[in-house]
């Protein structure tokens, strides 16, 4: 036990004595959540528009207030004629031109029936998207009042909630996702580096030369980094209820068990690069390129698994942080109990079972 | 016996690193294996160290078996590779307490072992071994591979790299552990350090040219050497490499180390022949043969 003690704190002083990966231990987390909470969002907020009005009358200027009035778009400009529109686009200035037809008022009221154009800038599909939706609801919304009185006969009136995440705020999103992505990488990455930095030094050499035991290098090696992935998952839960005001519905204990389990795993996938990698930088190559890119785009955190072909839905089944992505947003925002993730815990149980056997089975006891 | 190695032999894919290398220590002996790099030093080493697994043959080391009981020799060896490998973000100190810690000992336990090594390099106890000078990192080094009083201490060219003064002291050392009953093997490409060790083995190509004392294997040399001077030394060695009745010309420091394949060799021919090739200041003197030219002689 004392060995071991004695092995954990030469561990901490390698931590603590490398500033560089301190600072992506601790510093990257922060910055990636701040960057997906602030900078990279789907949501539109004050989309700057222009409105080309034809008719100039009190529908018309109702109808552009409780635009302008939304937080979503700001009226930027108007136009006088056609030919701006284009002119306005290609410089780039509004992303949206309202174009209302000529006697809009009269129209409406004559022929219960007026033209309204919506041109968007398609440069950025999902933006034209979101703002052609959210301009039309916004005209549904206007609609509804003006038939307040009338009665009209045979009404669908489709009425949507969006449960789980009512405000659609795209944080609610990346939260969860980014915590799978930090937590496989600082564990995986940083113990595959540090084990392999022992090769490479030469100093496992003298380890293997010891009475140390495999398994107590392997463990002395990632018990610094669970202590440490465990503070990074703390933090980043503190960000996303105090900066973002995102609410964690489940229990947090049980979001806690399922952290560390996901740690778990990722540590052993980190251990098992590391016996079949010789330096450095090889670790970090596997680790990037096999964990990285799987980890953001297979495990449902950007792109939805349903809606990708067959064979990646296939494969996505064998990242860990798929898993872990169900668990932790099924406890963030649904607020699940265990009796609804449990066999999502049983297969990441599985895995870091299996990495773990495969690692002491392949770690080397000699030179080669 | 401390070291039992018979028949030993290890191939990487092509290269034959040892090639049925036998010899064995005794305890409390200073052995020392000389040869130049390549020769297969290191790879005996790890075999040893149980570090390789050899392809043939067997070696027991404090009377263990190199395959089977491995981990009796990793709690009784010490062992010191080529390269250093001690963490140089740690300070010596942190470095030392760290090896006692996990071969379960403390510094103050075994301190009168290595209290000679360490007070040399104890005014820099605070100072990380990154940044280390070359001679007191093999001093740290050799503190930590001692540090839980092995019975055999390995030592992979302990002083390449390490100044003259710092060799000397290092050697000094040695021979101060061996008074204390740790058998050690080292290894070298310095044949002036060849002379300080019990008996030494010539080493080549993976193969063991000779076993034997330093002053055996002197004596051993067949032929009477001279010391050869002359005012220009290329065109000394060149002139001699000329000569037809050489048996062997190695520059060997101001001089050079010449042999006659004569057994009636008279020096005032060479040095006749010598004048012919317009060299001056010629002087030819009888010399003593060397571990040196013992190891050209056999390597041959």
């Amino acid at each position: 036990m004392k060995r071991f003690i004695g092995f954990i704190k030469k561990e901490f002083y390698h931590i603590f004595r490398d500033r560089r990966s301190l600072f992506i231990l601790f510093g990257m987390p922060i910055a990636q959540i701040m960057l997906f909470g602030f900078a990279i969002t789907n949501e539109i907020n004050n989309v700057d528009i222009a409105i080309l009005d034809h008719s100039k009358d009190a529908t018309t200027e109702a109808i552009i207030n409780k635009i302008s009035n939304s937080k979503y778009f700001s009226v930027k400009q108007f136009l006088d004629q056609e030919s701006d529109i284009e002119a306005v686009f290609k410089k780039g200035k509004v992303k949206a031109v309202l174009n209302f037809e000529n006697d809009f008022s009269k129209n409406l009221i004559k022929d219960h029936n007026a033209k309204i154009q919506i041109l968007t800038d398609a440069t950025d599909p999902n933006t034209a998207n979101s703002i052609s939706n959210y301009i039309n609801a916004i005209l549904s919304q206007y609609q509804k009042e003006l038939n307040k009185d009338s009665n009209v006969a045979y009404q669908v009136i489709p009425q949507s909630r969006m449960v789980y995440n009512p405000e659609l705020k795209s944080v609610y999103m990346f939260v969860p996702g980014v915590m799978t992505v930090i937590l496989m990488l600082v564990s995986a990455m940083m113990t595959s580096i540090s084990i392999t930095r022992e090769k490479e030094l030469g100093t496992m050499e003298i380890l293997l030369v010891s009475p140390l035991k495999p398994i107590q290098v392997i463990i002395g090696k990632v018990f610094p980094y669970i202590f440490l992935s465990i503070i990074n998952a703390i933090v980043i839960v503190l960000l996303s209820i105090f900066i973002f005001k995102m609410p964690i519905q489940g229990s947090l204990v049980l979001l806690a068990l399922e952290s560390v389990l996901f740690i778990i795993t990722a540590l052993a996938l980190g251990i098992l690069i590391s016996t079949v990698s010789a330096t450095q930088q090889t670790a970090m190559m596997i680790s990037l390129m096999g964990l990285m890119l799987p980890v953001i785009l297979l495990s449902g955190f950007i792109f939805p698994i349903s809606s990708m072909p067959l064979p990646l839905q296939v494969i996505s089944n064998i990242i860990p942080a798929k898993w872990f992505n169900i668990i932790i947003k099924a406890i963030m925002l649904k607020g699940v109990g265990i009796q609804y993730i449990w066999k999502e815990t049983l297969i990441l149980i599985g895995m870091s079972l299996f990495f773990i056997a495969v690692s002491v089975k392949k770690y080397k006891i000699r030179l080669e | 016996m401390s070291i039992i190695v018979s028949n030993i032999s290890k191939s990487f894919k092509k290269v034959k690193a040892l090639q049925n290398i036998s010899f064995d220590v005794n305890e409390g002996e200073l052995f020392g294996l000389i040869g130049p790099d390549g020769a297969g030093k290191t790879t005996l080493f790890r075999v040893l160290t149980t570090l390789l697994i050899a392809n043939e043959g067997a070696a027991t080391v404090a009377g263990f078996d190199v395959l089977t009981e491995y981990k009796k020799i990793r709690d009784n060896v010490g062992y010191m590779p080529g390269k250093f490998s001690l963490y140089q973000d740690l300070t010596i100190e942190e470095n030392l307490d760290f090896f006692a810690t996990i071969f379960g000992t403390t510094i103050e336990e075994n301190y009168d072992l290595i209290k000679d090594i360490y007070v040399q390099i104890a005014p820099f106890k605070d100072r990380r071994a990154g940044e280390l000078s070359g001679g007191m990192k093999q001093k740290l080094a050799l503190c930590c591979a001692l540090i839980h009083k092995p019975k055999v201490l390995f030592l992979d060219e302990p002083t390449t790299g390490v100044d003259p003064v710092s060799r000397k002291e290092f050697w000094d050392m040695l021979k101060r552990l061996q008074q204390k009953g740790i058998t050690i093997l080292v290894s070298t490409p310095y044949m002036d350090e060849a002379a300080l060790c019990d008996r030494i083995a010539l080493i080549q190509d993976g193969k063991i040219l000779e076993i034997d004392t330093p002053e055996a294997i002197v004596k051993h040399y067949p032929k009477q050497i001279y010391n050869v001077r002359a005012n220009n030394m290329y065109q000394l060695i060149n002139s001699l490499n000329d000569y037809k009745y050489n048996h062997s010309v190695y520059p060997f420091g101001e001089f050079v180390h010449y042999s006659d394949s004569r057994i009636d060799f008279n020096p005032e021919e060479l040095k006749t022949y010598l004048e012919s090739k317009k060299l001056l200041n010629i002087e030819i003197e009888k010399t003593q043969a060397t571990i040196e030219d013992t190891f050209m002689e056999l390597a041959k």
